[in-house]
């Protein structure tokens, strides 16, 4: 692993998890409303798997999205719009924390039904099979989401048609309250798919590197022409399911198991923003972030100064953010009508039946 | 005796009650049983009852709502909760083609007593994908009955009629009415599942509406009475099938017709309201009737755009003024 590919990992994370924080704070000061889905503690997932995709792969993703935006490179600007609303935001203020799109960056959309991501990700594997492109897409989705049909109709098109689909499930082992013996009769995700003759692996969703190398194989097969390929990786959201839930019905010795693996724990419950020490990093285990932050510490890539500037860094860009989102205007309702009937370009209709 | 209760909690009593008297009703869900309810309507019901009566569910909503039909062919009397209304879009095939069409194509041998609970609405900033309503989809389907209950005291009863019913039922509940307080007496005889109620009466005009929108119009003709109009609110309480009777003997005192729907304008419940009583009620209709309903657009995520998209109190009170012949800036 080189050290620019391990920095953008590291940068990457601790900006994800500081822009989540701070998203928390923003709804707390009512700023954000809504539902609001947050990502800390799976981190890993959509770093180690955007990464390890080309920019022209598509990502369709769930209402849990905001940290894959960020790590497809859109701004924390006009994400953070979005989520207070806002002119600037990237959907226009229109569709909110669960429905970021971005059609430049290939960013389909994050959809708020469960089990939407697979028929839409296997249309657009079929449009890139059809063109006979070398692209692929990424169909996150979580571990509740395989009791949907949809996921068993995506399954069997993509590999009927060998289309080019990355089936990546983001296993936090819970459907909001129900944890996933109590609502799935097969719990490793990854075996349903063999069902569809679909290559399937599961992996440690807390280790970013791990993530990384098993996408990036998993890719270099779908570009290979082997068709679709499903990943699953177990992590863990250490907030409840969104702000409206507390995750207080998971037994206490669960959280706390792997809460100890996570060094943060201690700031994640609180208003403020900040991060522990170092010394409290060492002092609590290993965890998702500083994991890797060992990682190339411990062969001289970073040292702790290092990651504390990388930290300071973040804080800044999420500052920014907040910033920029409290300032963005309202859209207007105008605004609002042409985000329905913009695309009419080439259609003239009446303005009564465009009004009602 | 008469007890004050939210609105959840008043499902709840009658959920609970309905099991206790009746062991072929039991209840499915997303989160109904440990979690005890995304609003909180099946709380306790899983400790009393147990997880064969408290099923929590995995995110099948085609199949469970599927299982309520199968259940009911057999006697059982399934209380399928879809956590909201969008997800109930997964589950129009169990209800349109199946929970609707069986007692008919059955030439009548299956009666299908299930009841569809679901919350919906336009709430506090959920987007477009969580802020449906979809009574002009249910409406247009016969065979169903929906009901619509805008107070605890007909949360209540419109609960236990409609598990008691061998009809299939689809309650609608509003998202923001949960947390409402209202008085409800358990012992007190209900009106027909379907009767409208007249929450208010007047002479001036008619104003007809339903769940959330039905409360805010008795807060419009408080106000419009204090400009000296006044205006008789009928609450429909159900949707399928309409109190015609009720409307249209309210029209020939009133002979003002004003519709109040959250739903979206085009093809709504509003449409179909006004075009019925048009042809009822033509003679007594001094004007034409008026419609007020939510915007046809998605609901955007925008607070201030969210609540431009549904009617708000003033807009009723501004269309019922003009509607009376008063000049709205008067
Ligand atoms: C079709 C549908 N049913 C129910 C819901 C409500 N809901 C939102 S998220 C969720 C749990 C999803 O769990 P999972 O797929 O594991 O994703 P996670 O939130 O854990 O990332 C549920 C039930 C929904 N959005 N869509
Ligand atoms: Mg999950």
């Amino acid at each position: 692993m080189d050290r620019d590919t391990l920095h953008r990992f590291l940068y990457d994370m601790l900006l994800a998890r500081a822009f989540e924080e701070r998203a928390a704070e923003e709804y707390a000061n009512g700023n954000i409303a809504g539902f609001l889905h947050l990502y800390p503690g799976e981190e890993a997932v959509a770093v180690g798997v955007i990464h390890a995709a080309e920019p022209s792969d598509y990502l369709v993703t769930t209402y849990r999205e905001h940290v894959h935006a960020l790590v497809r490179g859109i701004p924390p600007r006009p994400i953070m719009a979005e989520l207070f609303g806002r002119c600037d935001g990237i959907c226009k203020g229109m569709g909110g924390s669960m429905h970021l799109f971005d059609r430049e960056r290939r960013f389909m959309g994050g959809y708020a039904i469960v089990g939407e991501t697979f028929p839409v990700a296997t249309g657009i594997g079929y449009s890139i099979a059809l063109r006979q492109l070398p692209e692929a897409v990424i169909c996150f989705f979580g571990d509740g989401a395989v009791n949907q049909g949809t996921f068993h109709e995506a399954l069997n098109m993509a590999a009927l048609w060998k289309l080019p689909v990355l089936f990546v499930c983001e296993n936090n082992h819970y459907q909001i309250g129900t944890e996933i013996h109590r609502h799935s009769a097969v719990v490793d995700v990854h075996k349903r798919a063999c069902a569809y003759n679909i290559p399937a692996e599961k992996f440690d969703g807390m280790d970013v590197i791990n993530v990384y190398e098993a996408t990036r194989h998993a890719l270099a097969r779908i570009r290979a022409g082997n068709g679709p390929q499903l990943l699953e990786f177990e992590t863990y959201r250490f907030r409840g399911h969104s702000m409206a839930d507390s995750g207080s019905y998971r037994p206490r010795s669960e959280v706390k198991a792997y809460a100890e693996r996570d060094p943060l724990k201690t700031v994640i419950n609180e208003a403020e923003f900040g991060y522990p020490t170092s010394e409290q990093i060492t002092a609590a285990g290993p965890d998702v972030i500083s994991r890797l932050v060992d990682h190339p510490s411990a062969i001289d890539h970073f040292d702790a100064r290092h990651v504390e500037q990388i930290k300071q860094e973040v804080a800044n860009i999420v500052d920014d953010a907040a910033q920029f989102a409290s300032q963005s205007p309202q859209p207007t309702i105008d605004d609002a009508w042409a985000s329905l009937y913009g695309n009419r370009q080439h259609e003239t209709l009446m303005e009564d039946a465009q009004h009602g | 005796m008469a007890e004050t209760l939210l609105y959840w909690q008043a499902l709840n009593r009658a959920l609970d009650l309905e099991m206790s008297r009746d062991e072929s009703v039991f209840t499915l869900g997303e989160d109904v049983g440990l979690y005890g309810g995304s609003y909180r309507v099946t709380e306790g019901l899983y400790a009393k009852y147990g997880e064969w009566r408290v099923r929590d569910t995995p995110i099948s909503e085609g199949g469970f709502t599927g299982l309520g039909v199968g259940a009911a062919l057999t006697g059982m009397r399934p209380v399928v909760e879809i956590m909201t209304i969008n997800f109930a879009l997964l589950a129009l095939d169990a209800i349109i083609n199946m929970a609707a069409k069986i007692p008919f194509m059955s030439g009548g041998q299956f009666p299908m007593p299930l009841v569809v609970r679901m919350p919906g609405g336009v709430a506090k900033q959920l987007a477009a994908q969580h802020s449906q309503r979809l009574e002009h989809t249910l409406m247009n389907v016969p065979g169903l009955r929906i009901v619509v209950p805008s107070t605890p005291q007909d949360a209540y009863w419109q609960l236990r009629q409609s598990i008691a019913s061998d009809d299939p039922i689809i309650m609608l509940e509003h998202e923001l009415l949960y947390f409402e307080k209202g008085e409800v007496n358990p012992a007190a005889e209900p009106p027909p599942v379907h009767q409208a109620s007249v929450r208010r009466e007047g002479t001036d005009l008619t104003i007809i509406s339903y769940s959330r929108m039905a409360n805010l119009s008795v807060q419009a003709a408080e106000k419009l009475a204090e400009k000296n109009i006044e205006a008789e609110v009928i609450d429909l309480r159900s949707l399928n099938p309409i109190d015609w009777d009720t409307c249209s003997a309210s029209l020939k005192k009133t002979h003002r017709l004003l519709v109040v729907e959250e739903d979206c304008r085009f093809a709504g419940a509003g449409a179909e309201i006004i075009a019925n009583l048009s042809e009822r009620s033509f003679f007594d209709l001094d004007a034409a009737p008026v419609r007020i309903a939510g915007l046809d657009m998605p609901t955007p995520f925008n607070r201030e755009l969210e609540a431009a998209s549904i009617p708000k109190i003033n807009d009723i009170v501004d269309a019922a003024r003009q509607l009376a012949g008063q000049n709205k800036t008067g």
